[in-house]
């Protein structure tokens, strides 16, 4: 909203720069986005001027050449081209060098031979209006000459502009803006503009005139109305302009700058109907019928739904109530008696209507936010007065006013010992009842440390608890003078989880590792789960996504991997090793309660803690390459090994059992691919694999290798830091044989490991497989491993026999499943 | 008579072995020459060896001359030695010689941390540190926990799809991360202290400064007497320790529906160190207001104490604050990320210029 500075200043004027004004609004609740300067530039330029006489221009028909009297020794001479200057007219005159509201500098040109020393000025051409069909005249009421044109006419001004939270209203009112300012800086505050009522005129009643009526509570919480005969539609004075325009609206006649202006100032919206046209002279406030049409002000046929609130009248609807109103009755020049329409709305029902109809405009913006229906009543008041003073307007006796269920004003109180609980530091007693009294709470005692408060309509939708109040104090007390301290933390103590420890170590050791981070979106689209073979009919589905792009919750990381992939591939960065740490996210399974018909579980109004969906945290990777090339080292490839080379790790790390068998994904190759195992249980951990070739056709990336981890079902596993106590590794030293075993090439390294394990019994500490060989001599369809292993004893030193006797075993267990030593 | 011509025989076999021992050039050549003079089988050791044959007046001088001979070669091999092995440990150094200005191996590669995880983790450090646990709650939420129990009101404009992403009628993607204030009431008795990371999500169309995903952490603290003043010291030191030891902080007043007072948070501007000034300009960063707005607070709802009632959280025992602030927010103002959209790229470019 736009506050122009003059005007909030006829209220409160705290002696302060416009600067400075804008820095009490923002630390007392009214942010301030910006604060502009509208209308001309140095005010100085512009003069008051009397036209001496007006000649025809001798090269030019339609121009004049004035001499005019500025006040300055010897009059000038301009040439003006407006139809209507006349000798013995009080203008507005510009001296050249002044600098016009669009910018421009005057300078002095000869126009058609005769040099124009000046401007003679049009309303458009000062802001003060939006007429350009002829010059401004003044009244000629004792202004001279020279006087700074200033004095006449608001050419110049300041506008904050604020940004109004849901709960202010009343700041969507120039005098609520000036309340705060009041508040703040305890300058003296003008009565409020909408309390005096002015009389009626006249006999008749507003009863025969017009019938207002609410056929439907539920959405009008009050509907009020006036009658006005005799009305003189015509421009609006030059000082209402200005208002207007300052404010950012367009003047249009007096009646309609009359509404606009009166919810400029107290937020309250008016409209104004030509009687004569509302057809049976009855206002109707109902809900639409599903699809019923109107036309709005500004032209557009709208369809409506059936929540849509109604103004009608007898023959159908006249406006979209507490939004924009209609063609039918909209006042126009030949209007003479104007229905004033004060109501108020209710404001979810506005607030839906507008999202609707995507028609957000000054009166939904307000009613949105929920109006106290005593403001109806204050909006008519001043209305009234402007409609008499400035439209010559009678107001008939009486006011219609359909106010099913009066609202009274509501009563808070405040334990004054609560404020200094609260925010942290005592607020004195006194300058409390000050405070809420400049905000305009009546206040009074309510017993020992005790007041009640009495809140104002304008505040009602906001100020309804002690807490509330506590607010209101602490604003305008200064939250900025708040001492900074720390919390006394009984009790509580900082720290991460173990969870959330061993994920840092794992994503630190992937970082160290080579692999970068990356972020992606937890939405994927269908398709993206298609060409991984992946069923998206399995994903959890967003009813309103903002595309088919992000419609679907990822059931696993891999789909943001491949495109992170395929962004830098096709950006010239081929070389990669990425991972992601975040969540995924799957349907409730039947044994966790989902009712089968959803796939998220159905929450009842409380869930007590349950969760609606399977979230777990996973941590995958995706690399291209393995090691990057050097000038005396051929790059490697990112292969199977690659990954589980990093998996590896990560499991080492973790401190887990673990084991990796032959585990088919859709997105993998299938001969290249490896399910995750926790050792104890056989939990599924996760997966590794190279990219299914088809996979890495479809997503148009490299050759690459991949895995995802379960982060939650590792941290379960994962044993206590320092849960293992020492043991002693050095006191007898170990004996390392290393053995050559030949099997049958279809027999998994995993199946000789575990036979030689069997066979070499608690003594082996450790095996590692450093060779693997295919030769002749071994014979078509065999392989050789080449196994180091370590021998140690807790207790003693090993003896030749014992190591050999172990040997020999290994040859046993070997045996039994084809396989023997090499010599 | 034989003394003399053994004593012959001797210096004889002396100059000749003494010539063998300067003509070698080779360390392995000198061993030729030790065998050959030395050596088991030569001449001078079956000399020594057959002195006992001697007669015995002849024994005492062939034995000295003998051992005089072997002792003067041995000495001249180790020297001898000693010089070719030098010469030799001379040449293969010159051979080894290396061109230095090749580039030296890399190092084994490190990757980097997404920058929004790197502020993550700090900002939980700091949490840590003033005290608080570190939660992590689901990102997938009843419309309860993200707007009933956080006195959001059946009509607010908040709920409506245009808003909020649906995945049912009563379930959400979270659009804050303070649906977990109430969860973690609601699994704890007081006093609590949590920070709590994580994803939240809001169907804006990208663009500069509006992603539908992006990352905020959520502060709660309750207990018997946390103030607003408490609010500012916390917050205060979050500043100081994420902008600079110089920053103050600034408690304006807002609006929230689950605090009350509610408050906007503003930090001194870090690049104009809160002048407002950049040279004669103004300061790009708080563009000339010295402040910037760093995220939302308040002190807790009573409504949404009155939630988590049944767990001991009466309000009118218990107290606290809240606060909410986007990472992505701090990422741009802390290292002039111009697009929030770039952040989700995931361009290596980027992502390796932080979090090393």
């Amino acid at each position: 909203m736009r506050v122009p500075v003059a005007w909030l200043r006829s209220y409160c004027d705290p002696g302060l720069s416009a600067s400075q004004i804008a820095d009490v609004l923002t630390m007392s609740g009214i942010k301030v986005e910006r604060l502009h300067r509208v209308g001309v530039g140095d005010p100085a330029a512009f003069v008051v001027g009397r036209v001496l006489e007006a000649e025809r221009h001798p090269n030019a028909d339609r121009l004049s050449v004035c001499r005019v009297d500025d006040g300055g020794e010897q009059p000038r001479t301009i040439v003006c081209g407006a139809p209507n200057v006349a000798g013995g007219q009080m203008v507005a005159v510009a001296r050249p060098g002044a600098v016009m509201p669009d910018g421009t500098h005057l300078g002095e040109p000869k126009l058609r031979g005769v040099r124009s020393s000046g401007m003679i000025l049009a309303e458009d051409e000062l802001g003060v209006g939006e007429d350009h069909t002829g010059i401004l005249v003044l009244e000629d009421d004792g202004l001279a000459p020279g006087t700074p044109l200033a004095e006449a006419l608001p050419i110049a001004d300041e506008v904050i502009e604020i940004e109004i939270t849901p709960n202010r209203p009343d700041a969507m009112g120039v005098y609520g803006v000036a309340r705060d300012v009041h508040a703040v800086t305890g300058t003296p505050l003008v009565e409020d503009p909408t309390a005096p009522d002015p009389e009626p005129a006249g006999a008749d009643r507003a009863e025969e005139h017009a019938h207002v009526e609410i056929a439907d509570p539920e959405i009008c919480l009050r509907f009020t109305a006036r009658v006005f005969e005799d009305v003189k539609v015509g421009p609006s004075p030059a000082w209402l302009k200005q208002r207007l325009m300052a404010a950012g609206q367009r003047p249009i006649s007096n009646v309609v700058d009359i509404t606009n202006y009166v919810m400029l100032i107290s937020a309250q919206p008016l409209h104004a109907f030509d009687l004569d046209q509302v057809r049976g002279s009855r206002i109707v406030v109902r809900r639409a019928h599903e699809g019923e049409a109107l036309t709005t002000l500004d032209g557009v046929e709208r369809r409506l739904s059936s929540e849509v609130a109604l103004v009608c009248d007898a023959e159908g609807p006249s406006g979209i109530a507490g939004v924009m109103g209609g063609q039918v009755s909209e006042v126009s020049a030949k209007t003479t008696r104007v229905l004033m329409e004060a109501a108020t709305w209710v404001g979810p029902n506005i607030m839906r209507t507008s999202r609707g109809l995507g028609l957000r405009t000054e009166a939904s913006a307000r009613f949105e936010k929920g109006l106290h229906p005593e403001l109806a009543m204050a909006g008519q008041r001043l209305a009234t007065r402007l409609m008499i003073d400035l439209c010559g307007a009678r107001l008939v006796p009486g006011t219609l006013d359909a106010y099913p269920k009066p609202v009274g004003r509501r009563r808070v109180g405040l334990r004054l010992g609560r404020i200094g609980a609260l925010v942290g530091e005592a607020v004195p007693e006194d300058e409390v009842h000050t405070v809420l009294e400049r905000l305009g709470f009546e206040v009074a005692h309510g017993g020992t440390g005790q007041l009640e408060a009495v809140v104002p309509p304008s505040r009602d939708g906001d100020v309804q608890r002690e807490a509330d109040l506590i607010e209101e104090v602490a604003r305008i007390h200064g939250l900025d003078r708040l001492p900074a301290t720390l919390p006394a933390r009984r009790r509580a103590v900082g720290r991460m989880g173990p969870a959330q420890r061993l994920r840092r170590r794992l994503e630190d050791a992937l970082r160290d590792r080579g692999a970068s981070e990356v972020v992606a979106y937890s939405f994927t689209s269908p398709s993206a789960l298609e060409r991984l073979g992946v069923d998206p009919a399995e994903a959890l589905a967003i009813r309103n996504p903002l595309s088919e792009e992000g419609s679907v919750m990822r059931p696993l990381l891999l789909p943001g991997l491949l495109e992170a992939l395929g962004h830098n591939a096709a950006h010239g960065r081929p070389g990669l090793a990425l991972f992601e740490s975040a969540h995924v996210y799957a349907a409730v399974t039947g044994d966790e309660e989902g009712d089968g018909s959803d796939p998220v579980r159905a929450a009842e109004e409380a869930p007590a803690g349950a969760r609606p969906a399977r979230e777990s945290h996973h941590l995958a990777a995706l690399l291209t390459e393995a090691v990057p090339p050097t000038w005396r080292a051929q790059a490697r490839v990112a292969d199977f090994y690659a990954a589980k080379g990093l998996v590896e790790a990560l499991l080492v790390i973790a401190g887990i059992e673990w084991r990796i068998e032959p585990g088919a994904r859709p997105f993998l190759h299938p001969g290249r691919a490896a399910t995750v195992r926790g050792a104890a249980d056989g939990r599924e951990l996760g997966w590794i694999g190279e990219l299914h070739p088809l996979v890495e056709r479809a997503w148009e990336v490299p050759p690459a290798a991949a895995f995802e981890l379960d982060a939650d079902a590792i941290a379960e596993l994962a044993p206590a830091r320092g849960h293992d106590g020492y043991r002693d590794l050095t006191s007898f030293p170990a004996v390392v044989q290393d053995v050559a075993v030949v099997v049958d090439e279809d027999l998994s390294a995993a199946r000789v490991e575990a036979a030689v394990r069997a066979g070499a019994g608690e003594l082996l500490r450790s095996i590692r497989i450093f060779d693997l060989y295919r030769g002749e001599q071994l014979g078509a369809g065999r392989k050789s491993l080449a196994l180091r292993l370590e021998f140690r004893a807790p207790d003693r030193t090993l003896t030749d026999a014992e190591v050999a006797e172990r040997r020999s075993e290994i040859e046993g267990a070997l045996a039994e499943i084809g396989g023997g030593l090499r010599a | 008579m034989a003394e003399p011509s053994a004593k012959r025989r001797l210096e004889e076999l002396g100059s000749e072995a003494e010539a063998a021992v300067v003509a070698a050039g080779a360390v392995s050549e000198l061993e030729d020459v030790r065998v050959r003079y030395l050596g088991r089988r030569a001449e001078l050791t079956a000399t020594l060896r057959s002195i006992r044959d001697l007669p015995a007046e002849e024994r005492g001088a062939v034995g000295k001359a003998a051992n005089a001979v072997r002792m003067r070669l041995e000495e001249m091999i180790a020297a001898r030695g000693a010089a070719l092995e030098a010469a030799e440990l001379e040449h293969r150094l010159e051979q080894d010689r290396l061109d230095v200005t090749l580039p030296g191996d890399p190092p084994f590669s490190t990757g980097h941390l997404h920058l929004v995880s790197a502020i993550r983790r700090e900002l939980e450090d700091v949490f840590v540190g003033l005290g608080f646990a570190v939660l992590e709650g689901p990102e997938v939420e009843y419309e309860y926990y993200n707007f009933t129990a956080l006195n959001h009101p059946p009509s607010h404009p908040a709920r409506l799809p245009q808003d909020t992403f649906y995945l049912s009628d009563r379930v959400l993607l979270r659009t804050h991360t303070s649906p977990m204030q109430v969860r973690a009431m609601e699994a704890g008795e007081p006093p609590i202290y949590v920070v709590v990371p994580g994803r939240v999500y809001r169907p804006d169309t990208p663009d500069a400064t509006h992603v539908p995903m992006f990352h905020q952490l959520e502060g709660l603290a309750i207990d018997e007497d946390i103030t607003l003043a408490d609010l500012r010291g916390v917050l205060l030191e979050f500043a100081r320790a994420v902008f600079g030891a110089s920053r103050e902080v600034r408690l304006r007043p807002g609006y929230f529906p689950f605090t009350e007072p509610s408050v906007e948070v503003d930090v001194s501007c870090f690049v104009c160190d809160g002048t407002g000034a950049a040279g004669s300009e103004r300061c790009p960063t708080c563009k000339g207001e010295a402040w910037i707005e760093i995220l939302g607070a308040g002190m807790v709802d009573p409504n949404v104490l009155g939630y988590v009632a049944d767990s001991g959280y009466d309000p009118e025992r218990v107290q606290g604050f809240a606060f909410g602030m986007g990472i992505e927010r701090i990422a741009m103002l802390k290292y002039g990320i111009p697009d929030l959209r770039m952040l989700w790229e995931n361009d290596v470019r980027l992502l390796e210029q932080f979090g090393a």
